[in-house]
């Protein structure tokens, strides 16, 4: 039996694969654990939702779940915050080295070759 | 009137000393202790400059600030019976609103940290996967340039996929070790208040480069620890690598104009390490300090 973290992961990689919007029923048959409960999914798709995860639709008697943005977007958005260029200035992550720019780069591209000829 | 006068003049010496630390260069020479310099300047500058303003409108309580606000908040009256009177109402206002504001802005400041990180950590535990080559370590599938350290209870170290190829097996280690110490030493917290104020005063040029200097000592404090674990050459050329390998394109003014400055201060001191600064300079340092932080409560509590 996996975590719910665990599970949260699996199914979103599900839906980013797919192209189109399932229902609990079609994850759960792509989810490898076959013992898992259709309870369960169900359980974490709607985390998911509530999160902001995952949009859902009506289809019928059951409700259709696709992700409300790609991998790529939240990614770049992981990456934005790394570089510190959302602008914010906040505290929230501490950063090995900015990104440096075109002439200060020059400088640091020269440093780098003497350090590596010495 | 003393009371007051003293935190006065305390608010002064303070903002004078910060403004001379930002162009400091023996901080350099001893991180950590000019980190700690700093802090104490922070607090008792916020102390002293509403204390001051406080001591002189309480003066009449004769109580000091601590019991004379105490006084004043239980019973909520305060006599005007001269013109002169209107004066220190007119510093009991200032006085409780730049405390407000502070107080304030450091619980924002903080909620709103917090946020940005715990949205940053539903992320990467959606995406971020873990390699087998550095165990530990949370990596990111993107081509771009990018370490750093997810600061909190399970601080997280995240590295980009870029990094994996850009960087030597000796300077990948380098950047771990420098990252782990901003996780052990939580570097976080002493950069929260400085990051709140600027916010808070996003036009004072002190402020502004309190915040850059306090950045700057804290990846030398992390710079200074990783050597002990891995070689200062190889974190040299690590963050050489970098500051070039991100150029990314980046929107107008997001980048410090000092990045690349910083940048070659920190190699600098990897590659020649100077001279530290003597124990008794830092003991100094260190006594002056404590002493520093201590007086402003302690004037708070002096009646009269």
């Amino acid at each position: 039996m996996k975590g719910l973290g665990e599970l949260e992961r699996t199914i979103m990689d599900i839906l980013w694969a797919e192209n189109a919007p399932l229902t609990a029923r079609e994850v759960g048959r792509l989810i490898e654990d076959r013992d898992l409960a259709p309870t369960t999914v169900m359980t974490v798709l709607d985390r998911l939702s509530r999160k902001g995860f995952l949009s859902r639709t009506r289809d019928g008697r059951a409700w259709r779940y696709q992700p409300a943005a790609s991998r790529d977007a939240y990614i770049a958005e992981l990456m934005l915050e790394a570089l510190d260029l959302t602008g914010d200035r906040d505290a929230a992550l501490t950063r090995f080295a900015q990104a440096v720019s075109g002439s200060e780069a020059e400088i640091l591209r020269k440093a780098l070759t003497e350090l590596e000829e010495q | 009137m003393i009371a007051a006068a003293v935190l006065a003049a305390l608010a002064t010496v303070c903002a004078v000393a910060a403004w001379r630390l930002t162009s400091a260069r023996w901080t350099w020479r001893a991180p950590r202790t000019a980190i700690l310099l700093w802090q104490s300047l922070g607090v008792t500058w916020g102390l002293a400059s509403t204390g001051a303003l406080l001591a002189y409108a309480l003066e009449p309580y004769r109580q000091g600030v601590v019991h004379g606000l105490a006084a004043f908040l239980t019973t909520l009256e305060y006599g005007v019976r001269e013109p002169h009177d209107l004066v220190r109402m007119g510093a009991l206002v200032t006085g409780l609103t730049m405390l407000a504001v502070l107080v304030v802005v450091l619980l924002a400041a903080g909620a709103q940290t917090f946020r940005a990180r715990h949205r940053h950590r539903v992320l990467l535990s959606l995406i971020a996967r873990d390699e087998p080559a550095v165990p530990g370590v949370r990596v990111v599938d993107h081509p771009g340039a990018a370490a750093y350290c997810l600061p909190g209870l399970k601080s997280q170290v995240v590295i980009s996929d870029g990094t994996l190829s850009l960087l030597s097996p000796g300077e990948l280690e380098a950047v771990l070790a420098h990252e782990t110490a901003h996780v052990r030493e939580r570097h976080d917290l002493v950069l929260l208040p400085f990051a709140a104020l600027r916010r808070a005063l996003p036009w004072s040029k002190v402020v502004r480069d309190a915040h850059a200097s306090v950045g700057l000592l804290v990846e030398m404090a992390a710079d200074d620890r990783a050597r002990r674990h891995c070689c200062p050459r190889r974190l040299a050329t690590a963050l050489l690598r970098f500051g070039t390998a991100a150029a990314v394109p980046t929107p107008q003014g997001a980048l410090g104009a000092s990045a690349g400055a910083n940048v070659m201060a920190r190699v600098n001191r990897l590659v020649q390490p100077g001279v530290g600064l003597p124990a008794y300079h830092r003991f100094l340092i260190l006594a002056g300090s404590v002493v520093l932080a201590a007086s402003a409560p302690l004037l708070w509590l002096i009646p009269g």
